[in-house]
């Protein structure tokens, strides 16, 4: 490239760089720094940090509320995941046909991808409502009495899976027609003139062709769903059995943190969550090439 | 023949697929519009079953209750301030190291942006406790910068704009460096008009993750002052024994969503490609 040379360009690097690379440093490197120093500290913001070694992790080995936060987590994930995953293709496959009105739907699906979780979860706490709720009379109308929802952990769990479900089957849809619209019309024009049915169609060109969306899809849902936090922490009513009982990691992390000011412990905790999030990623890309596949260019 | 019936979606299959999208808009609509519905009756008729979708008699109570409750105007604000400034800050921080990354050429360029990718892939709950930590010694706690700041410089933005900078041809810059140009010049003139459709995708983005933000702000803006719409909607729920004023609580979810659907039908292009154009970075 032709123009400046040496320090001249250097300054120009430098003018460009630098706010974002000094905001990363201090803003987020510095962070995740101290925060794995932290794990190692017993620390209550009020008195100076005292190293403890292991202890930290040691104390999470035995802790009865940690092992249940992880044990709701991945019933959480067990609950939700597959369910998206299937439902967001399925939904996919739906809003890409040309139709007349379709934009309209299109518009209308993604409607509580734009909302908050603060939103939603008030909206679907209020429709979750045992006495008062829709959900509980479209039950009765139908002759069955419906449970407490978001008073008993395993119910309120249905209901948030529900709710997620309704929040970000359009987000993930919508990842899943990028895959779709990228998929050359060649390979159906090809197939229509071997005389390939619409399912043949489906199952030999589409899906396929689909599959690095679908790994994409399956990282994401696993990366964001092992740090659920924001229905967990709102929907479950306040003071029930669910919201006493029903915590996951990430809410447990913030209970140690800001209510019992053990930010030591909370960080631990923290880096536990992150290294099960590395190893499932990892094992997920070793797994790719068993069903993944990738066009050769 | 046959190959007719197959490019035409037959009578049957059509009337399926509009019933569908029926459905679909029913299911995805139809808790908005319970939202705006309660928002607009008195607190007797909120109770009654079997449920009414539309309010009889409707009223605007629950409005000036919450407006009571909660100073809403300041909410707003405070909303709006942090959400508009943040997003124009994070464009900004981005698009400069963006262009730094991708424009320029350097020693050490792709060490740096490998740093960049790392932090992208740290789970954001290893962060707030450091954080908040660190936003505490500032002197940060209940102020805007709180709110502003540590967002500014996620990595997410650089990475996005710096794929459609690489995409710029390069005989525009050589052609104005003949002229005289430095770099600014370029990155200001040349660079950024080019890149609209992409900044347009990180400003949605941004504007839609600092509207919507609850987790970060709950801990560091708590006083009045400085509290944001989520964080003040999610304290109007009444204590354990209490009865909680929905028709309250759906005009609160009305008042804090309607900014942000707004802009979404507005702006839905670039909603759909930057959630297009992220998928692709996986």
């Amino acid at each position: 490239m032709p123009g400046l040379k040496g320090w001249q360009k250097w300054k120009w690097i430098i003018f460009f760089l630098a706010p974002s690379l000094i905001g990363l440093l201090v803003f987020i490197v510095y962070p995740i720094i101290s925060s794995f120093w932290l794990a190692f500290q017993e620390w209550n913001l009020l008195t100076p940090p005292e190293f403890v070694g292991l202890a930290n992790f040691q104390e999470l080995l035995n802790d009865q509320d940690f092992w249940r936060a992880l044990g709701y987590t991945l019933n959480f994930i067990v609950l939700y995941v597959p369910a998206v995953f299937i439902l967001g293709l399925f939904l996919a496959l739906f809003l890409n046909q040309k139709l007349r009105g379709m934009v309209a739907v299109r518009t209308a699906t993604f409607l509580p991808v734009v909302a908050s979780w603060v939103v939603v979860s008030l909206i679907w706490k209020w429709i979750f409502n045992p006495s008062y709720g829709l959900v509980n009379y479209g039950l009765e109308v139908i002759g069955i009495d419906g449970p407490a929802w978001l008073f008993e952990p395993q119910t309120a769990m249905i209901g948030m899976v529900i709710t997620s479900i309704w929040k970000d089957v359009g987000y993930i849809a919508l990842l899943y027609i990028g895959g779709l619209q990228s998929i050359s019309e060649t390979f159906y024009e090809a197939a229509r003139i071997d005389g390939a049915n619409r399912w043949r169609q489906l199952r030999h060109i589409t899906l396929p062709l689909l599959t690095p969306t679908m790994f994409f899809v399956a990282i994401t849902l696993l990366i964001n769903y092992f740090q659920i936090f924001d229905q967990v922490w709102l929907m479950p009513m306040r003071d029930s059995a669910a919201d006493r009982q029903l915590e996951v990691i990430v809410t447990e992390v913030v209970k140690n943190a800001f209510s019992y000011n053990r930010m030591g412990y909370a960080s631990a905790m923290s880096w536990v969550l992150f290294v099960l999030i590395f190893i499932i990623t990892f094992v997920q890309l070793r797994l790719q090439n068993r069903w993944v596949y990738y066009e050769v260019e | 023949m046959k190959s007719n019936n197959q490019t035409q979606p037959g009578f049957a299959r059509r009337w399926l697929l509009y019933a569908g999208m029926l459905l679909l808009v029913v299911i995805m609509v139809l808790p908005f519009a319970w939202m705006l519905s309660t928002s607009l009756k008195a607190q007797e008729y909120i109770l009654q079953t079997p449920p009414e979708l539309i309010p009889n008699p409707v009223t605007l109570e629950s409005y000036t209750g919450l407006a009571e409750r909660i100073d809403l105007g300041r909410t707003f604000f405070n909303s709006m301030f942090v959400a508009v400034v943040g997003t124009i800050g994070q464009i900004i921080v981005a698009a400069m190291a963006a262009f730094a990354f991708a424009r320029m050429q350097w020693r050490g360029r792709n060490t740096v942006f490998l740093l960049y990718l790392v932090t992208m892939m740290i789970p954001s709950v290893v962060l707030v406790i450091p954080q908040f930590i660190l936003v505490r010694s500032l002197g940060w706690i209940n102020s805007y910068m709180a709110l502003i700041v540590p967002p500014l410089f996620s990595a997410f933005g650089t990475f996005l704009l710096r794929q459609s900078f690489l995409g710029l041809p390069k005989d525009f810059e050589e052609a104005a460096f003949v002229d005289g140009a430095n770099y600014f010049t370029i990155f200001w003139r040349i660079i950024l008009p080019l890149s609209q459709p992409a900044l347009a995708t990180l400003a949605v983005f941004s504007f839609m993750g600092l509207w919507n933000a609850y987790l970060w702000p709950l801990f560091v803006a708590r006083r009045d002052v400085v509290m944001t719409l989520p964080v003040a909607l999610a304290t109007l729920q009444a204590s354990p024994r209490a009865l909680t004023e929905w028709n309250m609580v759906m005009a609160g979810a009305v008042v804090t969503v309607l900014p942000i659907l707004l802009i979404y039908m507005l702006a839905q292009r670039w909603f759909v490609s930057g959630i297009i154009s992220g998928g692709i970075k996986g």
